[in-house]
């Protein structure tokens, strides 16, 4: 018998086929013309904006929609490519409503903001779509820069580098590239491969080399790369993740929300994709939301999100929380786990509510769970790095490592909100900074 | 509720919104649907002299200028005078008069400047039993090549024999539509006045080109690749149609003259303004042609309701109202100071207030860290941008000095008296107020 939601265990092919196509098409659905130049009016102009000041990568905002407004979207693509070469993906991926959005005066005024992402993806849509690569290569260098992963950090870097005339090699452990576009971020927000197309855009630079399958630490030591090359750019992401220190934590039908996630995004079929019933999905940030969300999206009957402190102090943002909500996922919050209970694969998850300050309150409750997702933060993998702070590379100024020679951004180097586009920026900046290194 | 009834040089009707001589009254048809609709009265679509009626372009005949979400702010148009039989014309005028006999209906006419022309169709036109004529020396494209239109509004001479002839040969009222693409509106006033006419309407559409096609080189509406200027209407004209009202109005020559506004009235509010500038009644066409017939039902809602509010009883309360207050420059008061308040539980710190200031006018707001903008009293000149490009009404205001305060710019103490450029020192030709 074919499986429904109700079907207990981990199963797949809960929906049918229909509902699968349903559920993971866009999350907001592209402008029309028309639909961009209504919502580009509405841009004031506000003199040195305050959405500019709120984007990590500092993209001229009303100078872009303005462009939109008229008729030039190319243009607009060009001014927001120059400061964020994957403006494309995080006109999809960002949190909006923390950053640009969030800051936009009609936000204040009305509760209403432009609607700056969805602009933005208007004008790099517009301009891709085309296969147009507005930018080129200054003349040759002659100097060689290493950047490992091929992530927004890594890829932001490497571009920048490749523009700027020097010769780049990106090394990345995965078959694919694109790090977290490709394998970390929920597939309705992405839909249509646009991750690998971004990619092949931004390639078209010129004076990249991929490599994939080699990974830091297995197929090649940071000691050769600095000595292979005039600069190594470190931008491998967290690869590790935090173990769930439970009885019972490693029974059969626990596994780690990225993981998930990655297969997801990898899937070609979302029918062939197990989900438990009951799914419980642990943490707080946006892997957990977009963890839990899928997981209903697939067809799992219950989804809770367990969370240990308020929602306030979630990493997700309202936003992807009221998503969550909204597709049917229980957000418990002021929980923790203490124990898998189940024969051999788990049947039930039991947690004690905690006080703000994390002392528990002697109160348990268990919930049934067939399928557990950790999503408690990721750890960097390897050894023989530049200084860590906080078991992340630790930097100063644009990506500076305690090494010679070697840079560090995005999510494995510390500071930073682990966002997409913050690892675009820093990728940009500490290319920049290699720049004048090299060059002195 | 407030009475709207409309009484214009002698012509009735049930409130003072007519639509204006244009494609929308160009047949039985249309005209009966905008008298179902609420309309006051038409002005019917020109009536040309008898023989082959005139043709228009098979091509597009309008072209326009768009504000956001393709708001229509401008319209132009290369249409000629009505281009069917002058007789089916004129027995569907009659026809229509006679089954509303309580809406105005006047016949537009444009014939050549010949006595014989006009004085064979005054009594057609007298026949159908409409309620008066108006003349069409307006039309700036087409007909004004032929020696009709905007060429007979240009020529003040012109205007006077023509309207003279028409008081000679019809017994009603004449109405005198004229251009606005001339230098002083008030001169073809006068002699209209002069001629004899009841009352003047004004404005016509002014000469214009909407766009340019960058692909074709082809102005826009493009005829086969070409482009004619044609006549601009519609909200963007409003403001110069007020401007000239209001010149006819205060004119000793031509004060008390019957005005019949037209340009761009899109609303009650506008129609309201038009009066309070001396018209008598207004003409509607773009909004009609933008919205369909049933926009009236606002005006007439709208209108009324602020007539309530401001206690007037009928549309003569206050027809005129702000003809006192137009002047000209030179008797402006030169005393009175203002300076403008940003109110910042209204800000919503955009900045534009700030750029426009600094960049473009006097350095007078300033921007703090946390993206406050206050006036400098000391810089500002009051001269109003800040508010006109404040997205947020209200939030800028210009308010008044009092009397015995020192203006923080000029260090003068502000005078209770006015005082105008006429009598100010700096004036090489001031006549001393003594």
């Amino acid at each position: 018998m074919k499986p429904s939601p109700f079907s207990p265990g981990v199963e797949a092919g809960r929906l049918d086929d229909g509902a699968y196509a349903e559920n993971f098409s866009d999350l907001h659905p592209a402008f029309d013309p028309h639909e961009a130049l209504v919502a580009a009016d509405r841009c004031y102009f506000c003199h040195d904006a305050p959405c500019v000041t709120a984007c990590p990568t500092e993209i001229d905002i009303p100078l872009f929609i303005r462009q939109i407004a008229t008729g030039t979207p190319d243009a607009a693509a060009k001014t927001i490519l120059t400061q964020n070469i994957m403006g494309g993906m995080c006109a999809r991926v960002c949190p909006t409503e923390t950053l640009c959005e969030e800051a936009c005066v009609r936000e204040l005024a009305e509760g209403k903001p432009v609607k700056i992402g969805q602009l933005q993806r208007y004008a790099t849509d517009h301009l891709q779509e085309q296969g147009i690569h507005p930018f080129s290569r200054a003349d040759a260098t002659g100097k060689s820069v290493a950047v490992v992963g091929a992530g927004p950090a890594g890829l932001s870097c490497a571009h920048r580098l490749a523009m700027l005339g020097h010769d780049v090699t990106v090394y990345d452990a995965r078959p694919k590239p694109g790090g977290l576009n490709e394998y970390g971020i929920a597939a309705y927000k992405t839909p249509e491969n646009f991750a690998q197309a971004e990619v092949d855009w931004l390639l078209k630079i010129g004076g990249i080399t991929l490599e994939h399958g080699k990974a830091l630490g297995l197929d090649m030591t940071l000691e050769q790369l600095k000595g292979d090359f005039d600069a190594v750019f470190l931008g491998m992401g967290l690869g590790g993740v935090n173990a769930l220190a439970v009885e019972g934590g490693d029974k059969d039908g626990v596994l780690n929300a990225v993981d998930f996630i990655a297969d997801l995004r990898q899937a070609s079929d979302m029918g062939a994709l197990p989900v438990g019933r009951d799914v419980v999905v642990i943490g707080g940030g946006m892997t957990a939301v977009d963890a839990a969300v899928q997981s209903k999206l697939l067809g799992a009957l219950n989804v809770t999100l367990a969370y240990r402190r308020g929602r306030d102090r979630m990493n997700a943002s309202v936003f992807e929380q009221d998503l969550a909500a909204s597709k049917g996922v229980r957000i418990m919050t002021h929980v923790v786990p203490r124990a898998l209970h189940g024969n051999g694969a788990v049947r039930e998850i039991e947690f004690e509510y905690v006080n703000d300050d994390m002392t528990g309150t002697g109160e348990t409750v268990r919930i049934p769970a067939d399928q557990v997702l950790r999503a408690i933060g990721q750890t960097l993998d390897g050894d023989a790095l530049p200084d860590l702070d906080g078991g992340k590379i630790a930097v100063t100024g644009a990506g500076r490592t305690s090494m010679d020679g070697v840079w560090a951004g995005g999510d494995c180097a510390a500071g930073g909100d682990d966002l997409t586009v913050t690892a675009v920026a820093e990728g940009r900046d500490a290319a920049m900074d290699i720049h004048a290194s090299l060059m002195g | 509720m407030a009475n709207l009834q409309s009484d214009f040089v002698g012509i009735k009707s049930p409130n003072p919104f007519w639509l204006a001589s244009a494609p929308p009254t160009d047949k039985e048809y249309n005209v009966r649907r905008a008298f179902e609709a609420g309309w006051g009265g038409v002005v019917w679509k020109t009536l040309g002299s008898e023989g082959p009626p005139v043709v228009n372009v098979n091509g597009p005949r309008y072209g326009a200028i768009y504000g956001a979400d393709r708001r229509l702010l401008g319209l132009n148009n290369i249409e000629l005078i009505t281009d069917r039989d002058l007789y089916t014309n004129l027995e569907e005028i009659k026809r229509v008069k006679a089954d509303y006999p309580d809406r105005a209906v006047i016949v537009s006419i444009m014939v050549p400047c010949e006595e014989e022309a006009w004085k064979a169709i005054l009594p057609l036109v007298e026949d159908t039993g409409a309620d008066g004529i108006e003349l069409n020396f307006g039309c700036p494209h087409g007909m004004s090549e032929r020696g009709m239109g905007s060429a007979v509004g240009q020529v003040p001479e012109y205007i006077e024999m023509v309207t003279r002839w028409c008081k000679h040969y019809y017994s009603k009222p004449v109405i005198v539509k004229l251009t606005p693409n001339i230098t002083d509106i008030r001169k073809p006033a006068a002699a209209a006045k002069a001629g004899g006419a009841d009352a003047v309407s004004l404005i016509n559409t002014i000469n214009s080109i909407t766009s340019v096609n960058l692909d074709t080189m082809s102005p826009e509406p493009s005829i086969d690749g070409k482009g004619s200027h044609g006549g601009y209407c519609g909200p963007a004209v409003k403001p110069i149609a007020m401007s000239m009202v209001s010149e006819i109005a205060r004119n000793p020559e031509t004060h008390g003259l019957p005005i019949s506004g037209i340009g761009g009235i899109t609303t009650w509010r506008d129609a309201a303004e038009f009066i309070t500038l001396g018209c008598g009644n207004v003409q509607v066409c773009t909004a009609a042609m933008t919205y369909g017939f049933k926009v009236v039902q606002e005006m007439i809602s709208g209108l009324s309701d602020w007539m309530d509010e401001k206690g007037h009883a009928s549309i003569d309360d206050f027809k005129g109202a702000a003809v006192p207050n137009v002047t000209d420059w030179q008797y402006l008061n030169l005393n009175y100071v203002a300076k403008a308040k940003i109110n910042q539980d209204l800000c919503i710190s955009c900045g534009r207030c700030f750029a426009a200031c600094e960049d473009t006018s006097h350095q007078a707001i300033s921007m703090s860290e946390t993206r406050v903008f206050e006036v400098i009293d000391e810089e500002c000149v009051a001269c109003n941008l800040c508010v006109n490009v404040c997205p947020v009404e209200n939030c800028i205001t210009m308010e008044a000095m009092e009397p015995g305060q020192t203006d923080p710019r000029t260090g003068k103490v502000v005078e209770p008296d006015y005082a105008n450029w006429t009598t100010h020192p700096n004036n090489p030709a001031a006549t001393a107020a003594e």
